[in-house]
């Protein structure tokens, strides 16, 4: 369909309004990604430079258990999350929308919330913790990546291989897991990623001996005020992420080419399946296990069960550690949520429109923002709130301290994930379709009103609602951007957290519940709203 | 009110898909594109359409170029093989889709709602979802949803091939009346050449990107214009014009149907049978006539079983004469 006619213009015209449209996220992610970031490269190459950096064994160790936590937490999330993704895929049994949702859960908690769930398991920390901790959240990326596959691979290769002698463990190794593949190595490259920038966890986990490239930087910004120290860690970070984005583009792009259309209807499993089954079941009340011990430990007080917790929220904390109450920093989130969700979900979808508008027309620039867009769901959050530091006051106006820096931030962590679950969903739509439209007199713009939008509207709710979620729970970025005055309600629990006081960490949990509560409840609404296997994650 | 195709080309790359077609259309006429599938007819048909670019040629419309007029400027209504109606709306909405584009009130869009969905025999669909709809349901109202906003050319691609036998056979008589009471213009493309031969008042045959007949059914059936046209017409025999001659005594290069040799008591040609296939009103027999090999058919009531030695004679309806 690329073909364009020598000299013709009728194609050439619409390509050029899609690179045109394709400014607004460009610029967006110019301004709000690349400069920040290009910063803190500069800052890093300028001042000390990154070779002494480069050149400490402490740095290597930094990296060795960067990459070691995040490929176990990976190989975890992997192995918990298939028998999951086969559940929802292929077995019709009673509660499969309780497991879509249950899974959902753990992925959109704030990191800080999970880091606390798992200290009331394990007081101390550590290593192991930290590696259960991001698979935790992770589970779902695996399980709904590999599970949309798996719903549309033909049942009918897997039938023809038994009908030929195969076991079922021999034809799930040689026909099942082969076409697989993408999907299993597009949901890895994405969790090794999210592990290996993980922040919160690690943070409340892993305290002063276990760190990561991403807790380091953030220690060496804040405690240190190491600057050169930490723009040259970001850098090695960033040339980490980047080798890995590359890596997931090339599997991303294998798996949306062979995607059919026909979804294989799910049965109930016969004979060793339930044990996969069972399997699945397990893995998702492993997952409910932190929460519930949560919720648990913001009840539970040395005198007892108690809400004292929950009532110190309307105060500032156990001698004003907080200079704001609990319920204003509650307030201050859900305003800096609304703000990011919208400035994300209009650089969102104006991103999957011009994407699918480009690909439409054969542009090979398609690819390049496709793999742009994704950037920011790499690149440590810490470090572009560490960019936003040193480059925002610019801006007119000194940026820095606009009410608008924390909800821009956020709506840069929060586009790349909507744009994963609306692209899908928009390139889904048949072709002809549309043709059908501009046939019966639909103009171009009038085709994406009519037909796109609607058959797209569903997951556009539900990208709201998970983009609201996540900025609601983002710490990276909004740690180091609120101002002391309007924190947010994860900065609030990092505070009161690392402040003595039974009340103090009594209130965070409870504030913790808090959020888990509304983020679980807008995760069950999305639920029921998207269409099966919509979207990416 | 025609439509004129002059020096069409059509490329994907360097993969030329329709090659230097020309073809015009009357005002009221119904022609068929029939070819094997891949030889490019739907790629013609969407370039009619202004769904893909054209490499090189004109597509003109009462004298004008449409080369600068979108697809949704164009007045063309568009069938698809698969309805592909759009499953947000129901069936009105699907039928009124068109009405609505082109800024038709909505007393007369209604009005006219009815009138296609009475047309099309499905009065009282009005609400109906369309995903709950049978194949021959939904292509009935993708064809009253093309037909509502009265396209100046209607351009049908493969209408019934996803619809099983019975259905297709129904639906192509129906067809059938529906253009010839709406006074329709239309393109019809497909690949069976019985729905071609029912829709059309004219067909044109294709093969590689190119148009290789034009005429009127009846006269492209019985003359092919050259072998491969006969041998995709259903002749399964060639016969050079001395052969012919000896065999069914027409003194030209002829394509013999199955149906060509009948096995007839009284026949005069001695031949004997290899094979015997049933089917759904006739045996199919494999015959050997000298030293080569026939086709043949006989009735269902008592047919000859293989190594029998039967007579056969000429039904020249059967018979096609090439070139």
């Amino acid at each position: 369909m690329a073909h364009v006619g020598p000299g013709l213009s009728p194609r050439l015209g619409p390509r050029l309004t899609w690179s045109f449209a394709a400014l607004l996220p460009l610029a967006f992610l110019g301004v709000f990604f690349a400069w920040p970031v290009l910063a803190i490269v500069g800052l890093g190459l300028g001042e000390g430079g990154v070779l002494p950096v480069l050149a400490r064994a402490d740095t290597w160790d930094l990296v060795g258990f960067t990459l070691g936590q995040a490929a176990g937490a990976t190989a975890l999330a992997l192995v918990t999350g298939m028998p999951v993704a086969f559940l929802l895929a292929r077995c019709r049994v009673r509660g499969a929308g309780v497991v879509r949702a249950a899974v959902m859960v753990p992925f959109v908690l704030p990191t800080v919330v999970v880091g606390l769930a798992f200290r009331a398991l394990w007081p101390d920390g550590g290593v192991l913790p930290i590696v259960l901790a991001n698979a935790f959240f992770n589970v779902a990326v695996v399980a709904r990546t590999v599970g949309g596959l798996w719903a549309r691979v033909d049942r009918r290769a897997e039938d023809a291989a038994r009908a030929l002698g195969a076991s079922r463990v021999r034809a799930f190794t040689s026909v099942v897991l082969p076409s697989l593949a993408p999907a299993i190595g597009s949901a890895a490259s994405v969790v090794f990623l999210f592990c290996a920038t993980s922040f919160g966890v690690v943070l409340v986990l892993g305290g002063a001996r276990h760190r990561t490239l991403e807790t380091e930087i953030y220690l060496r910004t804040v405690e240190l005020f190491d600057l050169s120290g930490a723009a040259a860690l970001s850098l090695v970070q960033f040339a980490a992420v980047i080798a890995v984005l590359v890596i997931g583009g090339l599997a991303r792009r294998k798996r949306e080419k062979a995607l059919p259309l026909r979804i294989e209807p799910t049965r109930r499993p016969v004979g060793g399946e339930w044990g996969v089954v069972v399997a699945a079941w397990l893995v998702v009340s492993l997952l409910l296990t932190p929460v519930v011990g949560l919720v648990v430990r913001s009840l539970a007080t040395d005198d007892g069960w108690s809400f004292a917790g929950y009532a110190a929220l309307a105060g500032t904390g156990e001698r004003g550690t907080l200079a704001v109450s609990g319920l204003d920093a509650a307030l201050n989130s859900v305003r800096t949520a609304t703000d990011a969700t919208m400035v994300a979900l209009l650089v969102g979808v104006v991103s999957a429109v011009v994407l699918v508008g480009l690909r439409r027309h054969g542009s090979w620039f398609a690819e390049t923002l496709d793999t742009a867009l994704m950037l920011p769901l790499g690149v440590s959050a810490v470090t572009l709130g560490f960019g936003y530091l040193i480059t925002m006051d610019a801006l007119p106006g000194d940026f820095r301290t606009s009410p608008l820096l924390v909800p821009l931030a956020q709506a840069l962590v929060v586009t790349p994930l909507i744009v994963r679950i609306v692209l899908p969903v928009l390139r889904a739509v048949d072709e002809r379709l549309r043709q059908a439209a501009a046939t019966l007199g639909a103009s171009p713009w009038r085709v994406w009103r009519e037909v796109d939008f609607p058959l797209a509207s569903r997951s556009l709710v539900a990208a709201a609602g998970f983009g609201f979620v996540v900025a609601l729970g983002e710490f990276g970025a909004t740690s180091f951007l609120a101002r002391p005055d309007a924190p947010t309600l994860p900065v609030v629990i990092a505070r009161l957290m690392s402040r003595p006081g039974e009340l103090n960490s009594q209130m965070a949990y409870a504030a913790c519940a808090l959020l888990m509560v509304v983020t679980t409840a807008a995760v069950l609404v999305i639920e029921r709203l998207r269409v099966p296997s919509g979207g990416e994650f | 009110m025609s439509l004129r195709v002059k020096g069409l080309s059509v490329r994907y790359g360097p993969v030329p898909a329709v090659s230097d077609v020309d073809l015009d259309i009357a005002d009221g006429e119904v022609v068929a594109l029939l070819g094997p599938s891949g030889c490019g007819k739907s790629t013609l048909l969407r370039a009619v359409a202004g769904l893909e670019p054209v490499g090189a040629g004109v597509v003109s419309w009462d004298g004008t170029d449409l080369a600068g007029t979108p697809v949704h400027r164009r007045g063309f209504g568009l069938v698809f093989q698969d309805g592909q109606l759009f499953p947000h709306r129901d069936v009105a909405g699907n039928v009124a889709f068109g009405l609505r584009m082109h800024r038709v009130e909505r007393e007369a869009r209604e009005k006219r709602v009815a009138e296609l969905l009475e047309l099309v025999g499905l009065a009282g669909y009005r609400k109906r979802r369309v995903t709950e709809l049978s194949g021959g349901e939904q292509q009935r109202v993708a064809l009253a949803r093309a037909l509502a906003p009265r396209p100046k050319l209607l351009l049908l691609d493969e209408p019934l091939s996803a619809l099983d036998r019975a259905l297709r056979e129904q639906l192509a008589v129906d067809l059938a009346r529906l253009l010839r009471e709406t006074g329709a213009t239309a393109l019809v493309v497909t690949h069976d050449h019985d729905e071609a031969f029912t829709l059309a008042d004219r067909v044109a045959v294709m093969r590689a990107g190119r148009i290789v007949q034009v005429g009127v059914p009846t006269e492209v059936w019985q003359r092919p214009a050259d072998v491969e046209t006969a041998r995709f017409l259903g002749c399964g025999k060639v016969l050079p014009a001395s052969v012919a001659w000896a065999l069914v005594g027409v003194d030209a290069r002829v394509g013999l149907r199955a149906t060509a040799l009948r096995t007839d008591p009284s026949g005069t040609i001695e031949a004997e049978v290899l094979e015997r296939v049933h089917r759904r009103d006739h045996v199919r027999l494999l015959v050997r006539i000298g030293d080569d090999d026939f086709e043949a058919v006989a009735p269902v009531a008592e047919p000859p079983s293989p190594g029998d030695r039967v007579t056969l004679s000429v039904d020249h309806d059967g018979v096609a004469i090439i070139g």
